[in-house]
């Protein structure tokens, strides 16, 4: 992140992502009832990575099990590659099930133009043909840019456009939060 | 790390730093071969132009592989086409294929400085797939991979080549390599193939197969062409096989888990034994296997070097 | 015309001359040289805060015509030379055809009286095509006007043929200069043997391949007493042999050219055929020894060896590219920034190196600022900096090591036979 953001607001606290974790977790298998057998959650990188592990601790406690669990690097997918800043560092795509006949829900940390699940759709389609595809995020800050919308959200922010939605994970920032930055 | 070439032309002049990136990126790319659908679409709509003054099979093969594994478009020219033929200049083909609009060339040339030549006077990106007895960067990257998919470093490792060190570009590229990530490098040869000063490039020397082997990790055998003026000076091709030949014997004498490795193709019988090639030591086809990551990575990163520009 | 050059420094070690005096030039002769001329003239040429001394004397140009004008012409090679200060070029016979026939000289001298800025001498070649087969008639072509014989580009491998080829020059008073090169050492190298053609992956030349050459033709002049100048020296080893000949009493001299203590092998990374030459650039070492040799004496000259080349023969791989750089224009402002700066020559060696000693050497009498002498005058800023442009070249062919690069000392003026052939703008 540039030095050029101040924190302008906190969404949630660590308390406040953890019931959300909890709710999804929930929705996610109240929707999918009598098909748990062919779910699998595939977190996109980074933070869709953590964000869908906390759901499947949470789908843990409720059927007793975790279900399949897959990591996607989008970087070869995307269409903004040279608008994205330095690198590209292309990371480890790491799917070792099956994707056909599967009930796939992609978890992304984040939902804001849309071009990142539009790239991950394309990567999983090349993988296998699931049956189903549904997008969870934690955040919903609009300003859409392509026609996708989110089946579970944990939390639907609106945000001016040059703002900047930071989901913040213990696993990698040390806590857990979400805050919305403004440029200064 | 920011990846900012255009070009790679050698390993000489890239910093430890790069020599990494490179690498850890190629990683993510083996796992696209392992795919159903091998294809990814990063460098969709590109065009690749093989230019191939010296012939190949295995390299131009395996570039046009991990190009079309980017979804990049291929096109292959070969020094049997009319143009080189007739002469025409290297600037002036390059200038012509920048003017199909294409993106990387890949040239493999018979003269040592010919990738750092096109790469000074044409605006796409130039991949050096072997000049002379100068480089060849990729295969000393798909070497190292391998060493480091293996050991899980190359710090610390003793890594020997043995063969026509003089006039090899892939032993040149690995030298480069190797010693920018703290391998340490020695060199086996009969004294006429050994080229002036190659000390100074941070390498051991010895003329003593067994005494290369004794603690080496790894061994990367050049293959031998007869065919060359200062070969000529070797009695045959059974006193070269006999004095450095890599055969199952001479392995016995080694560290136990030695790699043997080859950049292919394989002359069997005259610098590496059936048995071995075929045998466990062996990861000549882990090599090739690994080369389709290693370009895919550095197509994708001199494409995304040139785009920055 | 009468010109007057005011109160520049001159520098004139043939007449011990080292402080500011004024120059009176009139008929193509230097009339008058004392501190204050009060002489009228047309032109006056204001040398104040500058240094005037004799024209360069340049002993090893390549002027490629007849033949190869698409590389350079007597024109353009003297236009290159006035702008570098060089008043007088001894042109080298590997033309197309080569100089070795009275036919040729005569050809080349009308060429020469059409177009030259600058004195054109001539060499001529010591055997035919310069093949290394038969001997040419050494003794019709200086009657023609040749004061040298070369086959410069080539040795003469044949012992037998070369010593008689010194016999003869000996009688007849020719001097003999000597590219010193045994081909079947040097074969199809392009670079020095050592580090750099280990690093680049090129054929290297191995200094064996020249001071095996310099040691035989030294050995060979020596039996017969002739003298003999010893062409672009590049290594340690071949000074080291022209030291002892001279030592011992030899006549031998020896000449280098500013790229051999300017640049070293080292210096070609990117495979810059710019200083791709024959011989080619050598080790550190091997250019201190060359430095050195200049300090001591052991070389006598500094001679350009300008070899212009086309951009189809230069801008290409480098094991194809032709051997050889431009060096007129850039000679003495070389010579200044890596000699004078460094303290290993004065301007009166200097001076010596590039105007005087070469004159002697090849009996021509030039390289002074003598009263009655020949007007052959350079005037120079000798602290003004300059950058090689590419685009600034006056050399039909641009291939110089030094493009790009700062040099010390700028000609101001450039004064031949009398007339001004070059004024900086």
């Amino acid at each position: 992140m540039s030095a050029d953001f101040r924190e302008k607001s906190k969404i949630m606290d660590s308390e406040a992502m953890d019931r959300t974790f909890a709710r999804l977790a929930h929705e996610i298998i109240e929707k999918n009832k009598d098909f748990e057998d062919s779910l699998c959650l595939i977190g996109i990188r980074t933070r869709g990575v953590y964000v869908a592990q906390r759901i499947n601790s949470h789908i843990e406690k409720i059927i007793g099990k975790k279900i399949p669990f897959g990591v996607l690097d989008i970087t070869l997918y995307r269409d903004d590659l040279t608008l994205v800043g330095p690198g590209p560092i292309v990371g480890k795509t790491e799917i070792d099930f099956d994707l056909a006949g599967k009930r796939v829900i992609l978890v992304d940390d984040v939902l804001f133009s849309g071009r990142t699940i539009r790239a991950a759709m394309d990567e999983l389609i090349d993988f296998g043909r699931p049956r189903i595809i549904q997008l969870a995020v934690l955040i919903d800050r609009g300003h859409r840019e392509l026609p996708i919308r989110a089946d579970y959200v944990g939390k639907n922010i609106p945000t001016a456009l040059q703002d900047t939605v930071e989901v913040r994970l213990s696993d990698i920032d040390g806590q857990d939060e979400v805050v919305v930055l403004e440029k200064v | 790390m920011v990846w900012t070439r255009k070009d790679l032309l050698g390993l000489e002049h890239l910093s430890k730093e790069e020599i990494k990136f490179i690498l850890s990126t190629a990683e993510s790319f083996k796992e696209v071969s392992k795919r159903e659908i091998k294809k990814v679409p990063a460098l969709r709509g590109k065009t690749v132009v093989n230019l191939f003054y010296e012939p190949s099979t295995r390299t131009r093969v395996s570039f046009e592989v991990a190009a079309k594994r980017l979804s990049a478009d291929v096109i292959n020219i070969s020094a049997e086409s009319s143009s080189i033929k007739k002469g025409e200049a290297l600037i002036d083909t390059g200038k012509n294929i920048q003017a199909l609009k294409a993106d990387i060339i890949i040239l493999r040339h018979n003269c040592s400085g010919a990738a750092v030549l096109l790469a000074q006077n044409v605006d796409l990106s130039v991949v050096n797939a072997g000049d002379g007895w100068h480089e060849h960067p990729t295969q000393a990257l798909l070497d190292i991979f391998t060493l480091h998919e293996k050991f899980g470093r190359i710090e610390g490792l003793n890594i020997s080549i043995v063969g026509d060190i003089s006039h090899s570009r892939v032993a040149r590229s690995n030298i480069w390599g190797l010693t920018k990530l703290g391998a340490k490098v020695t060199i086996c040869a009969p004294q006429i193939l050994i080229p002036p000063a190659i000390e100074e490039m941070g390498v051991s020397l010895t003329s003593d197969l067994d005494d290369a082997l004794k603690n080496a990790d790894a061994v990367n055998v050049l293959r031998m062409q007869f065919e060359r003026d200062e070969q000529k000076a070797f009695p045959s091709q059974i006193e070269y096989f006999k004095n450095f030949g890599i055969t199952q014997d001479r392995l016995k004498k080694a560290k136990k888990n030695i790699l043997v490795m080859h950049p292919g193709p394989l002359n069997r019988g005259i610098e590496i034994s059936s048995e071995v090639a075929d045998g466990n030591h062996s990861v000549i086809l882990e090599q090739v296997t690994n080369g389709i990551a290693v370009r895919m990575a550095v197509l994708f990163l001199v494409a995304q070097g040139r785009e920055k520009k | 015309m009468k010109i007057l050059i005011k109160n520049g420094h001159i520098i004139d070690p043939a007449n011990n001359v080292d402080e500011v005096r004024d120059i009176l030039v009139e008929n193509g002769k230097i009339i008058k040289v004392a501190k204050m001329i009060k002489e009228a003239a047309e032109k006056t040429i204001d040398a104040s805060a500058k240094l005037v001394l004799p024209g360069i004397v340049d002993m090893h140009v390549h002027l490629r015509e007849p033949g190869r004008e698409d590389k350079e012409t007597i024109l353009t090679g003297t236009k290159a030379a006035a702008k570098g200060g060089v008043t007088s070029v001894l042109a080298m016979p590997n033309t197309e055809p080569a100089i070795d026939s009275p036919e040729a000289i005569s050809l080349l001298k009308a060429a020469i009286a059409k177009t030259n800025l600058a004195n054109v001498f001539i060499c001529a070649a010591i055997t035919k095509g310069r093949m290394g087969k038969e001997l040419t008639n050494i003794l019709k072509l200086k009657k023609q006007g040749a004061i040298a014989i070369s086959d410069d580009g080539a040795s003469v491998d044949n012992r037998a043929l070369f010593l008689k080829a010194l016999k003869i020059a000996k009688e007849k008073k020719v001097l003999v200069i000597s590219h010193c090169e045994d081909k079947s050492l040097s074969g199809s190298g392009v670079i020095n043997l050592g580090i750099m053609s280990t690093r680049l992956g090129l054929r290297g030349i191995s200094k064996e391949s020249e001071y095996k050459r310099v040691e035989r033709d030294i050995q060979l002049a020596d039996k017969v007493g002739a003298r003999l100048h010893i062409a672009h020296v590049s290594c340690k080893e071949s000074v080291e042999i022209i030291a002892k000949a001279k030592k011992r009493g030899l006549n031998i001299s020896a000449e280098t050219a500013p790229h051999y203590f300017c640049f070293i092998d080292e210096d070609i990374f990117g495979f810059n055929t710019n200083l791709k030459v024959n011989p080619p650039l050598r080790s550190k070492d091997d250019s201190l020894a060359i430095k050195q040799g200049l300090k001591s004496g052991v070389i006598d000259v500094i001679a350009s060896d300008h070899a212009p080349h086309t951009q189809n023969e230069k801008d290409i791989e480098f094991d194809r590219a032709e051997f050889g750089a431009i060096g007129l224009e850039t000679e003495l402002s070389a010579s200044i920034s890596q000699l004078l700066e460094a303290g290993l020559l004065d301007w009166k060696e200097l001076v010596r190196k590039l105007s005087l000693n070469p004159a002697r050497i090849l009996g021509l009498d030039k390289g002074t600022l003598g009263v009655g002498r020949d007007a052959d005058i350079v005037i120079i800023s000798a602290d003004k900096e300059w950058v090689i442009k590419k685009e600034s070249i006056a050399s039909k062919s641009t291939n110089s090591p030094f493009i790009g690069k700062k040099l010390k000392g700028l000609v101001e003026h450039t004064i031949c036979n009398g007339e001004v052939v070059y004024k900086h703008e």
